[in-house]
């Protein structure tokens, strides 16, 4: 095995540098990534197609058009991998699902679209729990996902690939998508950077919907600097998305070194609560004492119905992922069930309910098309998948839909009002990504109810709208890292950016690597 | 609201899943125990709060009524798992 190159230890930013100097070239860099790739995925499963070629041509095309002195997108040469829930019309978008496995979309999307425009080079689509759903990239239909700091533990969810390639040196910056956390958890349990724009701020066009009010994409990789960078690069007002907010976008990686004078923080009281890990508490809270010592104020705030949030984002999310998910049906796209194996197994059940002349049987038996749909979708989707799609649709059915779904848009309510509160009286907010170090693969995989709850502190940024970030903050004794979280007001990710760059330069955790 | 395994099957059909017996079983356990868990919210009093279903306040967008081009039919065929270059092919509706 080859040694892998010292470029793949630098930064997105460093590496840019490099480029725009004419250090390095954009081939050069990439193939060092292939390389991590071809030395380390075989552990890690981050990336479910590696992009070689394609990469290698992107980039002897910028190189190309580097030495013509043309001009060059934001991203020129640098490579980034895409969780394989965005559209691209040049590769596959499986969603890790055998629903889509051969599914090739015949566009771009918006994100995509943004960073060919950039000039980004695409190095490949990472794995990802079945159609984001799941805290621990389990749930994908292909292979599981581990994390670079141990590999018997997972690297989170739903964007666990998205996170272990950037921990595992396999790519610089990678995109992700967050749901009810799953940028930045991931991000936490693998301690790279993660960050979940407000709602809106980066277009959904060409994502592949779980539930459309609360799904945003954001980048992962090691530094602020990084994030800062790739977020200024795919944000923005998209006329294709109706839910696409329509205001200007900072140049962060420009204002991010600025520190923040009069900083206050918010420290939320309910968040230090039963169930969260001495370890990971010992580690949030030195960071609010370095926060202290760069001259920022912390409060206590509270957040009263934080406690509904994984209660409220459990019944939402697995409503819109009912109705987004019917769009499976075996027709238009996706996976198809064996036809001819239908047909006959609908004759004889027909032959023996007639037999049995169980005529309410027969009045309940599926048509021929109903039947194709079940079956299909039955074969397609994964048991996180199904699990979800029932919850969500039982919650919608006739009698249920007041008690829960409208039930649960009102808690919503509430805890957005919570926020606009504490944003009254703090800048940002600040506590645990996850009450846990990274948990073992296979260890929640039978008890649903307890992965739901790994989400308890990342679930309420999402009903409510709100930026957050994760960036490293400590290491467990077992050598896991830990993740701290920054949540800010709508829109202003220019602030969070800021506020967790003064905490990353008074800090070195970013800096450490897994030993791969 | 306790949830059967009755439910569960009545479910299924709305959600045009076959479930097999044993995935029955297994999601009336889990289905009941994570409604048991959301059903905590009927106790968070809600009276003339109104429901947020978006987390910024939508509007409708309105596009410019122009015709545009649609997808190509090739395109639009290309990942059916059934078609005759003309339409999707589905097995028979009435049956």
């Amino acid at each position: 095995m080859p040694s892998l190159s010292p470029l793949i230890e630098n930064s997105a930013t460093e590496q840019l540098k490099q480029l725009e100097q004419g250090d390095i070239t954009a081939a050069e860099l990439t193939q060092a990534y292939l390389d991590a790739i071809t030395a380390r995925d075989s552990k890690v499963g981050a990336y479910l197609r590696e992009e070689g070629e394609r990469a290698l041509g992107q980039a002897a095309s910028v190189d190309e058009r580097r030495s013509k002195g043309e001009s060059l997108g934001k991203l020129a040469g640098l490579p980034v991998a895409v969780k394989d829930v965005l559209c691209d019309k040049s590769t596959l978008t499986t969603c890790a699902s055998k629903m889509l496995e051969n599914f090739r979309p015949p566009y771009d999307s918006t994100v995509v679209e943004r960073l060919k425009a950039a000039d980004a080079v695409l190095i490949g689509r990472t794995n990802m729990d079945e159609f984001a759903m799941g805290g621990s990239t389990e749930n994908s239909a292909f292979q599981i996902t581990r994390n670079p700091w141990d590999l018997e533990r997972s690297p989170g969810g739903s964007s666990g690939g998205a996170a272990a390639c950037v921990a595992a040196g396999m790519a610089p910056l990678s995109i992700g998508t967050d749901t009810g956390g799953s940028i930045r958890q991931p991000a936490g349990l693998c301690g790279v950077v993660g960050l979940k724009p407000t709602y809106g701020r980066v277009s959904r066009y060409g994502l592949v919907a779980f539930a459309s009010s609360l799904d945003q994409v954001g980048p992962l990789s090691r530094t602020t600097q990084d994030a800062a960078l790739l977020l200024e690069t795919i944000a923005g007002h998209d006329p294709r998305d109706s839910t696409s907010l329509d205001q200007p976008v900072p140049e962060y990686s420009k204002t991010i070194s600025e520190p923040l004078k009069g900083l206050r923080i918010g420290l939320v009281k309910e968040h230090f609560a039963e169930g969260l890990d001495r370890e990971v508490e010992s580690a949030v809270r030195e960071a609010f004492r370095i926060y202290e010592s760069l001259g920022a104020t912390v409060k206590e705030v509270s957040l009263p119905h934080s406690k509904h949030a994984v209660a409220t984002y459990y019944v939402i999310a697995p409503c819109e992922a009912s109705s987004n998910l019917a769009r499976y049906d075996g027709v238009h796209y996706g996976h198809r069930t064996d036809e001819v194996a239908m047909l006959a197994e609908l004759a004889a059940e027909r032959k023996s309910l007639e037999a049995a002349k169980d005529e309410i049987g027969l009045t309940r038996l599926d048509s021929t098309l109903v039947r194709m749909y079940r079956r299909s979708r039955s074969e397609g989707f994964g048991p996180e998948v199904k699990r979800r799609i029932m919850l969500g649709t039982y919650a919608l059915s006739a009698g249920y839909y007041d008690a829960y779904y409208l039930k649960a848009l009102k808690v919503r309510r509430l805890i957005r009002q919570d926020f606009d509160n504490a944003f009254g009286e703090v800048d940002l907010i600040a506590g645990p990504v996850t009450a846990q170090t990274a948990f073992k693969l296979g260890e929640m995989v039978e008890d649903p109810l307890s992965m739901y709850l790994v989400d308890l502190y990342t679930v309420s940024a999402n009903l409510a709208g709100i930026p957050g970030i994760s960036v490293p903050c400590g290491f467990d004794k077992a050598g896991l890292p830990i993740g701290l979280q920054l949540l800010a007001p709508p829109l202003e990710e220019e602030r969070l950016l800021r506020g967790a760059h003064m905490f990353e330069q008074a800090t070195n955790w970013h800096q450490r690597r897994p030993e791969m | 609201m306790a949830i059967t395994r009755t439910d569960v099957e009545k479910v299924s059909l709305l959600a045009r899943l076959q479930l097999s017996d044993a995935e029955l079983d297994r999601l009336t356990t889990e289905l009941a125990q994570i409604v048991e868990y959301v059903d905590h919210l009927s106790e968070v009093p809600t009276e003339g709060v109104e429901p947020m279903a978006h987390a910024v306040e939508v509007h409708n967008v309105f596009v410019a009524d122009e015709v545009e081009a649609s997808l190509p039919r090739e395109k639009a065929l290309a990942n059916a798992p059934r078609h005759n270059d003309r339409a999707f092919l589905v097995p028979p509706v009435l049956g």
